[in-house]
């Protein structure tokens, strides 16, 4: 099947042909130009740590020099070094698996450790060995494999046929249509299960990724402490807080819609623009109590929580790719891949002084989909 | 020497002494990096003679960019109403005096000693109020819930400060620090004053209470054991995935050059 072309590439010295690889011992160099380890020509007498000389071989070959020998006993020791090293390693894995319990943090932490470093030691040896066996014993030759076509021979192919012929003469599946068609129904159930299955992964989302559960005159309340917000609270200019809704401050399924920051501006830096709704001017600073205003939490790009805000900038930045929304002009995106800016939330204030939403958003937040529009 | 002569010239020999420079480069960076102390804050009451010895410290040394008195100037924001904590953050970090006008002032050895920031916080706080330092009950970890200081930092600071408090990258040039060398007091004037880019998280939004919550947290996650072994700067993700696409990659790189590279004739240095 394969033939070894043996040429010594660096020096373009003479080649030498082998017709096939002869066998080997394992664990034994293979023939090589050069066969290192080989003090002498004829195999019978030659001793050398192991090294089995090939005898059809070694005349063809230049005897190696009492250097190379040296190099190479040098080599095979470092090799079996290694091989030694991931013995002792492997071992030390399966001790490290079996003595070491992991029934605490610290236990686990120990665990991992030992078992992660023997792995890492026994694997980087094995491989440090089988390449330092090549690279120093193995001879540096191109060894060329002859491809053959994937097909089978003709004969094969209408044996091949014949036999499937004959089978299907035996089970008479052509000759009765009843049990050939009955078969194909029974595994059709089957076959469209998969679909009903895939229909189970619904509801459709409908319209809820329109609304969240803000509604007028829910109360804020600051995120963590779970207390409602007063304007008197949240006093000093610069400041910001992650807000959610009254009644749902542990609903995480909610909170992923609601979420909202509020950030607390000196007077007159606000200045919320109007914009065109339709045929109308509308201005949003009438959503703002005693310049707080809310925005979604929810990034319009796709939906990481926005919070990195500087207060000497007024830039709201998404961590995850840097679109910054400017939190004094109605968090217009003023760069990054968002394509809209955060929604803001209409805020008041209820009878008792404490800040609500006027209105649930009045656009969808978070990322775009498929039907906003 | 020998040895190094016979090795010097091989192929792989470059790459080595380039991984070399840049591990001792990154392990001196680190070394000076990680100087620096603290000086810890001592709140004594406030008497005239302090207020007066802060006015002549910061008429000495501060007032060249935020005025004579504190009125502020093109250089300097006005500090009437900063109060006390807003001294003794920026001082007792180093950050201010300032070396120079920039994106943002690192932190670095503060030029004072605790009762110089303090009558200097006196007399910033006796020209218009403004937060106070807090005392060490105050911000003492003694008892505090550490599991809502984590539900605090994560939602509120952590955006920033990074889930560990390691720090990171802002606009323009800006960057959220470190809180890994923050004594307690700093990290509770920092959340009352909003020193620089950072917002104001006041009394009314985070509780005194819940402040020695989130700095319980921070103080805590620094003794929290790393279960990857290493925790590459605890920034998270972009760090690790730098370090295996950089680091990995290229030592993947060196060991493909070295397992396909043509062995050479020994020539005459093989009977050495």
């Amino acid at each position: 099947m394969s033939d070894i072309e043996e040429t010594d590439g660096s020096e373009g010295a003479d080649v030498s042909h082998g017709p096939v690889a002869p066998h080997r011992v394992i664990g034994t160099p293979p023939p090589a130009p050069r066969l290192l380890g080989a003090t002498e020509p004829a195999g019978a007498g030659s001793e050398g740590a192991g090294v089995v000389a090939v005898a059809e071989h070694a005349e063809e070959l230049p005897p190696p020099t009492a250097a190379e020998v040296l190099r190479a006993n040098r080599a095979e020791k470092v090799v079996a070094a290694c091989f030694l090293i991931a013995f002792i390693a492997g071992c030390g894995f399966i001790a490290a698996y079996v003595g070491l319990g992991v029934h605490s943090v610290d236990k686990t932490l120990r665990s991992n450790l030992a078992l992660g470093t023997s792995l890492t030691v026994a694997l980087l040896a094995l491989g440090a060995g089988a390449l330092l066996w090549v690279r120093h014993l193995m001879p540096d030759v191109e060894i060329v494999e002859e491809r053959h076509d994937l097909q089978s021979n003709p004969t094969d192919r209408a044996a091949f046929q014949e036999t499937f012929k004959q089978g299907a003469g035996y089970s008479q599946v052509v000759k009765r249509p009843l049990i050939r068609r009955t078969l194909l129904l029974g595994t059709l159930p089957l076959v469209a299960a998969p679909l009903v299955l895939l229909r189970d992964l619904g509801p459709q989302p409908g319209t809820s990724l329109r609304h969240t559960v803000w509604s007028p005159g829910r109360r804020l309340l600051y995120y963590g402490t779970n207390t409602p917000v007063t304007p008197a609270s949240f006093s000093a200019p610069g400041s910001m807080i992650t807000i959610v809704p009254e009644g749902f401050q542990d609903n995480q399924e909610e909170l992923v819609k609601a979420g909202v920051i509020l950030i607390k501006f000196r007077p007159g830096e606000l200045n919320i623009p109007t914009r065109t709704q339709g045929s109308t001017l509308v201005s949003t600073m009438n959503w703002t109590v005693d310049n707080i205003v809310a925005y979604s939490k929810i990034c319009t790009h796709i939906g990481c929580p926005v919070a990195l805000y500087e207060q000497t900038t007024h830039h709201i930045l998404c961590p995850c790719h840097q679109s910054t929304f400017d939190a004094a002009t109605g968090a217009t995106v003023i760069f990054g891949p968002a394509a809209r800016p955060l929604p803001q939330l209409p805020l008041t204030t209820n009878a008792e002084g404490y800040l609500v939403a006027k209105s649930d958003f009045t656009q969808p937040v978070g990322p775009s989909f498929w039907e906003r529009g | 020497m020998s040895w190094i002569n016979a090795r010097r010239r091989r192929p792989v020999a470059g790459y080595v002494a380039l991984l070399l420079g840049l591990v001792v480069v990154g392990l001196l960076y680190g070394a000076i990096n990680r100087s620096g102390g603290i000086a810890q804050a001592s709140a004594p009451p406030a008497s005239q003679s302090d207020i007066n010895a802060g006015k002549d410290l910061f008429q000495a040394n501060c007032s060249s960019c935020h005025g004579l008195d504190a009125q502020g100037t093109t250089q300097g924001p006005s500090l009437i109403g900063a109060g006390a904590a807003a001294v003794y953050f920026q001082v007792s970090t180093g950050r201010m005096p300032a070396k120079e006008v920039g994106a943002e002032n690192d932190r670095k050895p503060p030029s004072f000693d605790a009762q110089q920031i303090s009558q200097m916080g006196d007399w910033v706080a006796s020209l218009g109020g403004g937060p106070a330092i807090p005392t060490a009950e105050q911000v003492s970890t003694e008892g505090a819930d550490t599991a809502l200081g984590e539900q605090l930092f994560s939602t509120n600071c952590a955006q920033c400060h990074g889930f560990a408090g390691a720090g990171g990258a802002l606009t323009y040039g800006k960057n959220a620090p470190p809180l890994t060398e923050s004594t307690p007091t700093q990290i509770y004037t920092a959340m009352l004053t909003g020193p620089e880019a950072m917002p104001v998280f006041g009394d009314g939004s985070i509780s005194p209470a819940a402040k020695r919550d989130i700095i319980a947290y921070i103080v805590d996650t620094r003794v929290e054991p790393n279960p990857g072994g290493f925790s590459l700067g605890r920034t998270g993700p972009v760090t690790e995935g730098l370090v295996i696409f950089l680091g990995g990659m290229a030592f993947l790189i060196l060991i493909a050059m070295w397992i396909t590279a043509k062995r050479r004739d020994p020539g005459p240095q093989g009977t050495e």
